[in-house]
């Protein structure tokens, strides 16, 4: 993609290593991996249950510290969480004793160079923006699971991070909620040029939000291949090209799997 | 609240009393042991008209806010402290775990010897009563705050003192509620323990009055004192614990 190659790296992960004591002693989750995100680029990680995905996403979130490797966002290096990488669960984590807006504000509150009317604001233009205004005094509980998952984004987003990420958040989501959700982060996406970084078990997801695809193999979790994803924007789940791709993607992983198996 | 949930309790409660009535006239009348609800009834009113039934449960009331308060107030952080720090929890929180399954009676003896008949021996065995079951009630509602919650807050820069009074005590608000209502009811019945066994001339409240009814040979006393007892406990949950409790889980959709 010509865009991507003009912006700078923004997140590079080099050699980043992670293991875990589990139950039959020391478990690799992540071994040796090398990834650059470009700045407003929106990379998906893909493989299957086990191959890391999610704790390379909380190494990058700063929840948990990777073993050996480096992780530079801007240059800088990421040890502890921070409003610069917002992170959006599988599940949506609101707090249920605040109400969509105090939620929204959560963040904006903790940035010190802002008053509380610029918070209100700020926070009332995401919640616009994720099409929720005019909820913005309901509990989280009064809203349906796509709304939580939207305020969640308004959540994120409101603070300006440098790098949005987001582990699973669709998954628990019916699937007409979620072609909406996917349709909202593209046009937000397209608006915003914020980077992400998005993890997911589900390859026509991948495919469809992502510029670029990259497909982790477990045991060890190991980068295996990297998808270039060139189709125009907006994409729509059920477009042919897009299930072709997809296609791809799912043909690759199975080989990989096959020859990680071979070789255990 | 529907009228029929009003009506049923009082009509049973006059049935009861009723029946009572007319077994101890007709089985033992004028016995001293057992005084009828009208002679409980007589009591009432003169110690309401007198003053001295007001006085008592003010002094006792007072001594109750006190106790709790204190315990509550020395109960939540050690709680948290306990949550927080696993030595704490395996010292403290396993000392707490004892000390709640003691009957605060027991507590008397000593109060007595270290505190002298003084209002601090009442406030001591109070406080004994109260300050354990809530170090353990907020010390489980804290250990079980969601985890994604503090994850959630760490990401959005949240730390420290922040997190702590900004997540995880509004997460563990609920059961911490529950342990202050608990820890209330562990108060009260400390304080009518202190109060029957720790005979001081600061103050006269509902235990004392409830010692002199035994002293005189006056059941209606002992009976009518007892009455206000449980008509206090059972004012503080309808009027402040239940209420809060609904409230709480209503605003976070726990309850239907």
């Amino acid at each position: 993609m010509t865009q991507s190659a003009e912006n700078a790296v923004q997140l590079a992960l080099h050699g980043v290593t992670k293991s875990f004591n589990g139950g039959a002693g020391q478990v690799t989750a992540l071994e040796g991996i090398d990834l650059n995100v470009r700045q407003g680029e929106f990379v998906c990680l893909v493989g299957p249950s086990g191959c890391g995905k999610s704790t390379l996403l909380s190494l990058i979130a700063g929840l948990e510290q990777a073993d050996a490797g480096s992780m530079l966002l801007d240059g800088e290096p990421v040890r502890t969480p921070g409003r610069d990488r917002m992170v959006m669960f599988q599940q949506d984590a609101l707090f249920p004793w605040l109400n969509v807006l105090d939620n929204v504000l959560f963040g904006l509150r903790l940035k010190s160079n802002l008053t509380e009317v610029e918070c209100l604001e700020v926070a009332r233009y995401y919640l616009d923006l994720v099409g929720l205004a005019d909820r913005e005094r309901a509990r989280p509980h009064e809203l349906s699971g796509g709304m939580r998952q939207r305020v969640a984004l308004a959540r994120c987003l409101a603070p300006n991070p440098r790098v949005l990420l987001m582990d699973e958040p669709f998954s628990s989501l019916d699937a007409l909620t979620r072609d909406q959700l996917y349709g909202d982060i593209q046009r937000i996406f397209t608006q915003r040029r914020k980077t992400i970084v998005l993890v997911t078990h589900n390859i026509r997801e991948a495919v469809c939000l992502g510029d670029r695809v990259v497909l982790l193999s477990p045991n060890p979790g190991r980068v295996r291949q990297v998808f270039d994803i060139n189709l125009p924007r907006p994409r729509r789940i059920n477009d042919p090209a897009l299930a072709n791709l997809a296609a791809e993607v799912t043909a690759a992983l199975a080989t990989h799997l096959a020859t990680s198996e071979s070789v255990v | 609240m529907s009228p029929r949930r009003v009506i049923a309790p009082l009509l049973a409660l006059t049935v009861a009393l009723g029946l009572w009535e007319l077994l101890v006239a007709h089985y033992a009348p004028g016995s001293p042991f057992l005084p009828t609800p009208s002679d409980i009834g007589r009591w009432i009113w003169s110690a309401l008209l007198d003053g001295s039934l007001i006085s008592a449960t003010l002094v006792t009331l007072k001594r109750l806010g006190a106790g709790f308060l204190i315990g509550a107030a020395i109960g939540i952080p050690l709680g948290a402290l306990c949550a927080r720090v696993r030595v704490v929890r395996d010292t403290l929180g396993m000392l707490a775990l004892g000390l709640q399954t003691l009957p605060s009676v027991c507590w008397v003896p000593l109060a007595i010897l270290w505190f002298g008949q003084e209002e601090s021996a009442i406030l001591f065995v109070t406080v004994m009563g109260t300050v354990w079951s809530v170090v353990l009630a907020v010390q489980e509602s804290v250990l079980a705050v969601p985890p994604l919650y503090v994850r959630a807050a760490q990401t959005m820069g949240s730390r420290g003192f922040h997190l702590w009074s900004h997540v995880v005590l509004p997460a563990a608000l609920p059961g911490v509620l529950s342990g202050m209502k608990q820890g209330w009811a562990f108060a009260w019945r400390s304080l009518m323990a202190a109060e029957i066994f720790v005979v001081i001339l600061s103050g006269y409240g509902l235990g004392s009055m409830l010692h002199d009814g035994r002293e005189l040979l006056r059941m209606e006393q002992v009976v009518g004192v007892m009455g206000m007892v449980m008509l206090v406990g059972l004012l503080a949950d309808l009027a402040i614990f239940g209420p809060a409790e609904r409230w709480l889980r209503r605003s976070r959709g726990l309850s239907a």
